[in-house]
């Protein structure tokens, strides 16, 4: 099979797709962190590629340190980081709550340079291997393909931990009080609701989704300092795409685009780092507030 | 979110503004004039460069509050342009920055296009994932050399006149194409065209019920800053002789920001004090590594918490004038 002069093989396709999934399930969260945090607090989170490496490199400090394997650290790196997230809304981002937004996001963005900064001078460029955990090695035979188990794992761990996110917003009491919140703050408090709590836990619960990301990311690409920053633009562009508002809207895009991407890589390999943009571009001509968005 | 002196301040004020600015520029036009000899010339001109990249981006930070984050996209591409310019077609360097400075025009009619539609938060997510596009299409387009960039780009003689090898010559070159953006960066804020500006950035819908088209202003804005941000970057591609993937890197869109914010956004002077406080900072720390990073970082925390009018903009809330 060929396609504008490449020569397209079938396992080059269905790999391609895996990866794209694959991307798709980081996209997937990280711009759902994004959403649920803006839905609460209205700023765009820019330390966010920074957690999600902290969050890779608390996994690899929970092994190396205290010899507490992967399945501690997919629950303990993200309340970790979650909390370390949570003092940052308390400690900067709480006193900015009156001014233009713009300022949360360059306070944000100082930070990301921060903590970014901070791992580049101790671990340099270079990435630190973090293995496989044993339950999760090998690989299945599909039929028409190989898939390895850790890959499959990563799927449906993006999957499960985005529809509960988006369950819990729109099916439970406490996703009520939070859509409440983001409506009218404060009616929300008049009720005897603690908002501020409700933003910092918020804020705290956005990030451990990054820091989750992070954790999975670990043992396919190696935890490096650069990772957040190398994925974050995607993940904005992934944003704009979907629209702000939009819980779902952040989901499906996240994964449509992975595998669009993947995609790209079979089809046309010399666009795919730019594939993403290119469609930013054209969502932002046909429909400025994203797929997704309200206008 | 600019923090200068509320636009419809008394007009007994002019008076004393047009005072303070005149001192203003006299003292920075010294200092441009006497650094040369205190310091060391190319790092000089490198901060003039990075002051009018900086003056540029203040153009829409300060006056039309639109917070770009990609505006190493301009900076880099106008660097290539003009270096491939130089290099490969042979253009004497003011026809080169020429060049370099029209295509990054060009470029920001394109991403201002798209952009301007939105605002605020979503308007810099866009102007990111715009320039990490630019920035792909640096690393792979083969004009740009990928990862070793474009070495080696001649001075040549500027109008067939001047030889810009020599230093002293170059220096004086740089000062003025510094001059006249910062000159010219004032005039488009001071005129019509800049109150209507002003005015946006103030009620947008209320410019838009006294029936101007403020998308069509927010767009010519756009470009004019992506313009100036290009003629820095084209001219430090002949400053530095090389063009390369720093220059177009999100970390310099972040530079930049950095620079207009210790300055004082909003304010003329603001972003050249920022760009050398900056350059200097990455000068001078450059032994102790990634703590430059680390510090930078720190300096906008602060700035963003505790110092949100920067330096010129604290100074000229003192003495209540407007710079």
């Amino acid at each position: 099979m060929t396609l504008f002069g490449h020569a397209i093989s079938m396992p080059a396709l269905y790999g391609q797709l895996l990866i794209g999934l694959i991307n798709g399930s980081f996209y997937a969260l990280l711009s759902l962190g994004l959403a649920v945090i803006f839905g609460m607090l209205q700023i765009v989170n820019f330390a966010h590629g920074a957690f999600y490496m902290m969050g890779a490199f608390a996994a690899y400090f929970l092994l190396t340190l205290t010899g507490l394997d992967y399945w501690f650290a997919l629950i303990l790196s993200p309340l970790i980081i979650g909390a370390i997230g949570a003092v940052v809304e308390r400690l900067f981002l709480k006193r900015l709550a009156g001014f233009d937004p713009l300022y949360s996001l360059l306070l944000t963005f100082g930070l990301a340079l921060v903590f970014q900064g901070l791992f580049q001078n101790y671990f340099g460029a270079s990435g630190m291997p973090y293995s496989i955990p044993k339950q999760l090695a090998g690989a299945w035979n599909l039929g028409f393909m190989f898939l390895p188990v850790y890959r499959g794992w990563v799927i449906v761990a993006s999957v499960v931990v985005c529809l509960g996110t988006w369950l819990v917003i729109e099916k439970t009491k406490l996703g009520a009080y939070l859509r409440a919140a983001t409506e009218n703050p404060t009616m929300v408090r008049a009720f005897g609701v603690n908002v501020p709590r409700m933003v910092t836990l918020t804020y705290g619960f956005g990030v451990a989704l990054a820091a989750f990301a992070g954790v999975l990311a670990a043992p396919i690409a190696q935890v490096r300092p650069g990772m957040g920053a190398d994925i974050i633009a995607v993940v904005f562009a992934v944003v704009v795409i979907g629209g702000m508002g939009s819980i779902l809207g952040s989901i499906v895009t996240g994964f449509v685009l992975g595998v669009v991407e993947g995609l790209t890589k079979v089809f046309y390999p010399e666009a795919s780092n730019t594939v993403v943009f290119v469609i930013m571009a054209i969502v932002l001509l046909v429909r400025p507030a994203g797929l997704f968005g309200r206008a | 979110m600019t923090a200068t002196v509320d636009a419809s301040a008394a007009t007994d004020s002019t008076g004393r503004n047009r005072k303070a600015n005149l001192i203003a520029f006299a003292v920075m036009a010294l200092l441009v004039a006497i650094a040369p000899f205190v310091a060391y010339p190319f790092f000089v001109m490198q901060a003039l460069c990075f002051a009018l990249f900086a003056c540029a981006f203040n153009l829409l930070i300060g006056y039309v509050n639109l917070l770009s984050l990609g505006h190493a996209m301009f900076l880099g591409l106008a660097s290539y342009v003009c270096a491939h310019a130089a290099k490969v077609w042979g253009l004497e360097p003011v026809s080169a920055i020429l060049v370099g400075t029209v295509a990054s025009a060009a470029l920001g009619l394109i991403v201002g296009a798209l952009a301007i539609r939105s605002s605020g938060i979503y308007f810099a997510m866009i102007t990111v994932a715009f320039s990490q596009m630019v920035y792909f299409f640096c690393v792979e387009a083969p004009f740009t050399h990928g990862e070793d960039g474009i070495q080696g780009v001649p001075q040549g003689l500027a109008l067939g006149l001047f030889s810009l090898s020599n230093p002293w010559i170059l220096y004086v070159f740089v000062a003025i194409v510094f001059l006249f953006g910062f000159l010219a960066i004032q005039r488009i804020v001071n005129s019509p065209f800049g109150e209507i500006l002003k005015a946006i950035r103030e009620n947008e819908p209320r410019v838009i019920s006294l029936g101007y088209r403020a998308t069509l202003y927010k767009l010519a804005a756009f470009t004019l800053s992506a313009a100036f941000a290009g003629l820095a970057g084209a001219t430090k591609a002949i400053v530095a002789q090389n063009a390369s993937l720093t220059d177009v890197a999100f970390a310099m869109s972040g530079e930049v920001v950095l620079m207009t914010l210790v300055g004082g956004m909003g304010t003329f002077y603001g972003p050249v004090v920022g760009a050398v406080i900056v350059v200097s900072m990455q000068n001078y720390l450059a032994q102790f590594g990634e703590w430059v990073t680390v510090i930078q970082g720190v300096v906008f925390v602060a700035c963003v918490l505790a110092f949100r009018r920067g330096i010129v903009g604290e100074l000229a809330a003192r003495a209540k004038v407007t710079l």
